[in-house]
């Protein structure tokens, strides 16, 4: 097989509050041979906010991430659900309309660049299951998690809303019942717990503006999973990820029950599997404990 | 001209919510195993239950086609409308075992049968009507031209089922919270060019029941038989809101400006940063957990952010097209 190259979208969190994500992606990517382009030159997507005050920005700054891209001619990998819903979405609705593509255009112009469409867009764990394979990685698997319960915690914008990610992502999730994490976890060894909340939300977007409803979705999310004899929880999204991790002191007393479980990103327990040590996962930039390796 | 139109038949197992609230302490799920074929609509089923097993079984429906929005339930934790779902789609979901449930347990009165007052009541409060002022004795028709129907964005077309309201996190857990289909109606009103009110707006922007305290989890846009995608129009909502300039100077909507002022200055976020200017003084509430998140190496001082290259590029560009104004 062709070796696979992507450009990589790292979006903001990954470079700032969860720097072992970008350590066990780089780690991972280099042990499953997957080359990624780094787009320094991107802007932060707006993480589902900016578009609420200004959409046009919004529009444009995500088709000037899409743009460097294409001039790659390489598909863009992301490493966080909401930057993915929000360039995929960007993506979608400039490849639909041509006058509002147009438009972006005429910015874009102004800075030398041209979004041309050209690119796909797509989550590291999707380029991993539709592209690597999982037969292939499991072939890798040097340490199997096989004494482990973990709980695969999907985050929303990976899987909501399903007609925009099935047109973004070659593998079909079903956003009542997704299964990609789940087939992650079994291709590393490990034992799926499933619990009501996996596809729920975790509460990250309204952390500050609605404090109390975060909290309980944190809670009853970590309470499910605890429930479910989860030893740790996994998530493909940094966001989803410093919720669950950080914020387990609100969580706790907003639920009136306390929670905390381990909340690995999917890099780190892929790059468990394969072998990388702890460290190179940046297993020590977590809150809640990492002892179990 | 004749196409061959084959009906298959399955074996189906479901399993039924059963509770009634006059009578039983507790719900508990009855077993049907019954053959399925590919013409039938989930409706079909639950009348199937009732007439064939056990008339005391309890659910709602009038129309049949999908226009009413009575018959709203969930299959296995999937809002859908009886009346329009097929059989077929649902066993190609979710297999051979179907979970029949009310929209919400917590409000059932019989069965499939929920009580939608807070609904209702969420729906009065945004002022769900044309508020203009009527010439009684018009010269001629009030139109409205195609391209200001097209405003609208099928917000008119809610059928007010209920799916998304109570597949919606946040109405679940914060009961002032107006909900996505309430929204929806407001946002029909709202995009109405004849449309003046001048309360609606600023009620669905206010803190707890307004459009801030939205989770942004797309669970109603995943829900909505009909396609309203009604987060799609808390999103106009919101950016209504800084056009007709009555956003209010809270944490919300400083988030929300925020992001701007952040990409302006540095093209990624500066995280800590965004947090101080949205909360201002509050932000001493974030500190024990921001000191916890500093000694694991989780938090990036503002020296320390590595800006976008090219950030002149991004400067121009929010410059050039940044129309919003707070
Ligand atoms: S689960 Fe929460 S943080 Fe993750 S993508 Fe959804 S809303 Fe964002
Ligand atoms: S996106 Fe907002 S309104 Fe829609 S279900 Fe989620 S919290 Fe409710
Ligand atoms: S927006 Fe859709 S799901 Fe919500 S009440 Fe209206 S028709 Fe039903
Ligand atoms: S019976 Fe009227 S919408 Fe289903």
């Amino acid at each position: 097989m062709e070796k696979l190259k992507y450009a990589l979208f790292t979006g903001c969190t990954a470079k700032q509050s969860t720097p072992e994500q970008m350590m066990s992606t780089m780690a991972v990517a280099d042990k499953l041979g997957i080359e990624l382009i780094e787009l320094t030159e991107a802007s932060c997507c707006g993480a589902s906010h900016l578009q609420d005050y200004d959409d046009f920005l919004s529009l444009v700054l995500n088709a000037r991430n899409i743009a460097y891209a294409e001039k790659h001619g390489l598909t863009m990998v992301t490493i966080c659900n909401t930057c993915q819903l929000n360039t995929a979405m960007t993506k979608h609705r400039l490849d639909n309309n041509a006058e509002l593509k147009e438009k972006v255009n005429e910015k874009l112009a102004e800075v030398g660049l041209e979004y041309k469409g050209t690119s796909a867009v797509t989550h590291f764990l999707y380029a991993i299951i539709d592209d690597f394979g999982l037969d292939k990685l499991k072939e890798m698997v040097v340490t199997p998690l096989s004494q482990f319960n973990i709980a695969p915690f999907y985050g929303c914008h990976n899987i909501r809303p399903s007609e925009l990610q099935n047109e973004t992502h070659k593998s079909k999730e079903n956003p009542y019942n997704p299964t990609s994490l789940d087939d992650l976890i079994i291709a590393c060894g490990g034992e799926t717990v499933d619990y009501e909340q996996k596809n729920k939300c975790c509460g990250f977007h309204v952390e500050l503006q609605a404090p109390h409803t975060a909290a309980v979705l944190t809670g009853n999310a970590i309470a499910g999973a605890m429930d479910g004899n989860a030893d740790w929880m996994v998530t493909p999204c940094p966001l989803c990820h410093l919720k669950l991790d950080t914020q387990t002191a609100h969580a706790s007393e907003a639920i009136g029950r306390d929670v905390e479980l381990p909340v690995l990103h999917m890099q780190q327990m892929v790059g468990l599997a394969l072998g990388c040590t702890p460290a190179e996962l940046g297993l020590k930039h977590h809150l809640a404990k990492v002892d179990f390796v | 001209m004749s196409t061959e139109h084959k009906i298959t038949t399955q074996k189906v197992n479901f399993k039924v919510f059963r509770f009634n609230a006059d009578e039983d302490y507790l719900p508990y799920y009855e077993n049907y195993d019954m053959e399925v074929t590919s013409e039938e609509v989930v409706l079909d089923i639950l009348n199937r239950i009732k007439w064939d097993h056990d008339g005391s079984f309890s659910y709602r429906r009038s129309c049949r086609h999908g226009i009413c929005g009575a018959c709203a339930i969930k299959v296995n934790g999937r809002s859908t409308l009886a009346c329009k779902e097929s059989m077929n789609d649902m066993v190609e979901l979710f297999g051979n075992e179907l979970v029949i449930e009310p929209l919400s347990k917590k409000r059932v009165i019989k069965d499939m049968i929920i009580d939608k007052a807070d609904f209702w009541e969420k729906h009065d409060a945004v002022t769900p009507y044309l508020v203009a002022e009527i010439d009684e004795n018009p010269e001629s028709e009030n139109l409205v031209s195609p391209e200001d129907a097209e405003k609208l964005d099928e917000a008119d077309l809610c059928i007010q089922c209920g799916a998304c309201h109570y597949a919606c996190p946040a109405v679940e857990i914060n009961e002032d919270f107006f909900g996505p289909a309430a929204f929806a109606a407001a946002y029909r009103f709202s995009a109405d060019v004849r449309d003046n009110s001048q309360s609606r707006l600023a009620d669905v922007n206010e803190e707890k029941q307004g459009v801030w305290d939205c989770v942004k989890c797309f669970e109603c846009a995943e829900a909505c038989p009909k396609d309203i995608n009604p987060i799609g129009k808390i999103t106009k909502l919101h950016q209504m809101a800084f056009q007709e300039g009555i956003a209010k100077n809270n944490v919300a909507v400083r988030h929300a400006v925020g992001f701007k002022k952040s990409i302006m200055k540095n093209g990624v976020l500066d995280e800590g940063g965004l947090v101080l200017y949205s909360e201002g003084p509050a932000i001493v509430k974030h500190l024990p957990v921001a000191f916890k998140m500093f000694t694991k190496g989780k938090i990036v001082p503002p020296w320390g952010i590595t800006k976008s290259d090219n950030l002149d590029e991004i400067q121009k560009l929010v410059k050039s097209s940044s129309t919003a104004k707070f």
